[in-house]
């Protein structure tokens, strides 16, 4: 027997909006909660156009630094199973709208730290979906506000390029920050494999 | 701590010419890899009170039944290495008989069906199985090029367990022979891994006088170091 093969991917396509958007998938946190701020952001093609049929999702510690998950070692968030029970569910879903735009409502996570104990920055992964994408993009939204965590956190200071680490910073504004996605061209968003 | 196993060359390239919308959409650079931290290797694990019994029955949302052949979509939830994912979220959404989606942006000239949106949700049981009933896609045209069609298929999402888990795909039916001018499904190049998107007839799922069934098994990436569970016999 060998082990089953992985499932390859497909696109979202343009027609997800009536079956995968929840009512309070854009709010990782309930509204009310102490600390809480938006996270908006626009998503633009390789023209500058904006991407109106884009699903974004993001995955986060709580404000204390851990996973309410069971492959976390070091206990619970606080949470409730990734439900808002707890009031912090550390995810968040969103569709883009005519815009090209998302907000989603969080509050800002703790250090995560590396495998090897060395603390990361503040940082939320993101999923983003969309016609035309055959497999989801990834990448990593980190607070412009945080310059001596960001400077020691190693996957950004594996980025050589300062123009393109600068994709991966939101930057504090309104009422929380904002993140720009570039999907192609100037000023690319850095995207990752995990 | 946890790793995920890679899924290199599994997934479909980014830039893929013959597929219109990738031409401005994927990425021009490299992906660079991220190593896998806590953030990778925990996800949502989202569903429990928000999903209903009848979520999963397509057929069963309207007051009346809708148009089109009934049949049943089953299968299982693994990782790669042949453990099931237990009480996993399973999303999936489709068009009607007609080849028609109940979304707004839909401008296919086939009729709605009043009696079928064409989403439903699951979590899957402690074996990593989940069951839908629903309606067979149409197939419908699109305009990626001349006399295009999307051969039938059913959009699938799973959470899985990790955010490196994370999937959505889609699960098409044996023998279309829409198959050849699709470039979404030939986007995969391998023909043995575009096979694994092609759900199975099952005579032992089909109801008699009621409803054909299909097979359709997902794999999402196993963790590393972990050795390989022998699937049990069906």
């Amino acid at each position: 027997m060998t082990p089953p093969p992985l499932t390859p991917s497909q696109t979202i396509g343009p027609f997800f909006g009536h079956a995968l958007p929840f009512q309070d998938g854009p709010r990782a946190v309930a509204e009310g909660t102490p600390g809480a701020v938006w996270l908006r952001g626009r998503i633009t093609d390789g023209a500058g156009d904006p991407v109106t049929d884009a699903l974004i999702e993001t995955w986060q510690a709580g404000p204390d630094g851990h996973f309410d998950h069971p492959d976390d070692p070091r206990g619970e968030a606080g949470g409730s199973g990734g439900e808002p029970g707890g009031g912090f569910r550390g995810f968040a879903r969103c569709p883009t709208d005519a815009d090209g735009g998302y907000a989603i409502l969080t509050v800002k996570p703790g250090p995560v730290p590396m495998p090897d104990g060395v603390l990361q920055a503040p940082h939320l992964d993101m999923s983003i979906f969309a016609r035309g994408l055959l497999q989801r993009l990834v990448t990593r939204v980190y607070f412009a506000d945080e310059p001596q965590a960001n400077d020691s956190d190693p996957v950004l200071r594996s980025i050589r390029d300062e123009a393109a680490r600068a994709t991966l910073l939101a930057q504090p504004g309104g009422d929380g920050y904002v993140f720009d996605i570039r999907l192609q061209g100037e000023c690319e968003t850095v995207f990752f494999v995990v | 701590m946890t790793r995920y196993q890679s899924d290199h060359g599994v997934h479909p390239p980014l830039a893929f010419d013959e597929y219109r919308s990738t031409r401005l959409r994927a990425p021009s650079a490299p992906l660079r890899v991220l190593p896998q931290t806590l953030t990778e290797v925990t996800g949502p694990l989202l569903g429990h009170g928000r999903v209903l019994a009848s979520d999963a029955d397509l057929t069963r949302q309207h007051p009346g039944e809708p148009l089109g052949e009934r049949i049943i979509v089953h299968g299982r939830l693994l990782d790669g290495g042949g453990r099931p994912l237990r009480s996993s979220l399973v999303e999936v959404w489709q068009p009607n008989a007609g080849g028609r989606y109940a979304h707004d942006g839909d401008r296919h000239p086939a009729p709605l069906d009043p009696n079928f949106t064409g989403v439903g949700r699951c979590l899957t049981n402690d074996d990593g199985r989940y069951r839908f009933v629903t309606i067979r896609p149409g197939a419908y045209p699109w305009r990626n090029h001349d006399n295009a069609w999307r051969p039938s298929h059913i959009h699938f999402s799973l959470l899985g367990q990790a955010f490196a888990q994370r999937l959505i795909t889609q699960m098409y039916f044996p023998g279309d022979p829409l198959f050849g001018q699709d470039p979404i499904f030939n986007s995969i190049r391998d023909p043995k891994l575009r096979e694994r998107l092609v759900s199975r007839f099952d005579l032992e799922a089909t109801v008699p006088e009621w409803a054909l069934g299909y097979r359709f098994d997902v794999v999402l990436r196993g963790r590393e170091g972990t050795p390989f569970e022998q699937p049990e016999d069906e």
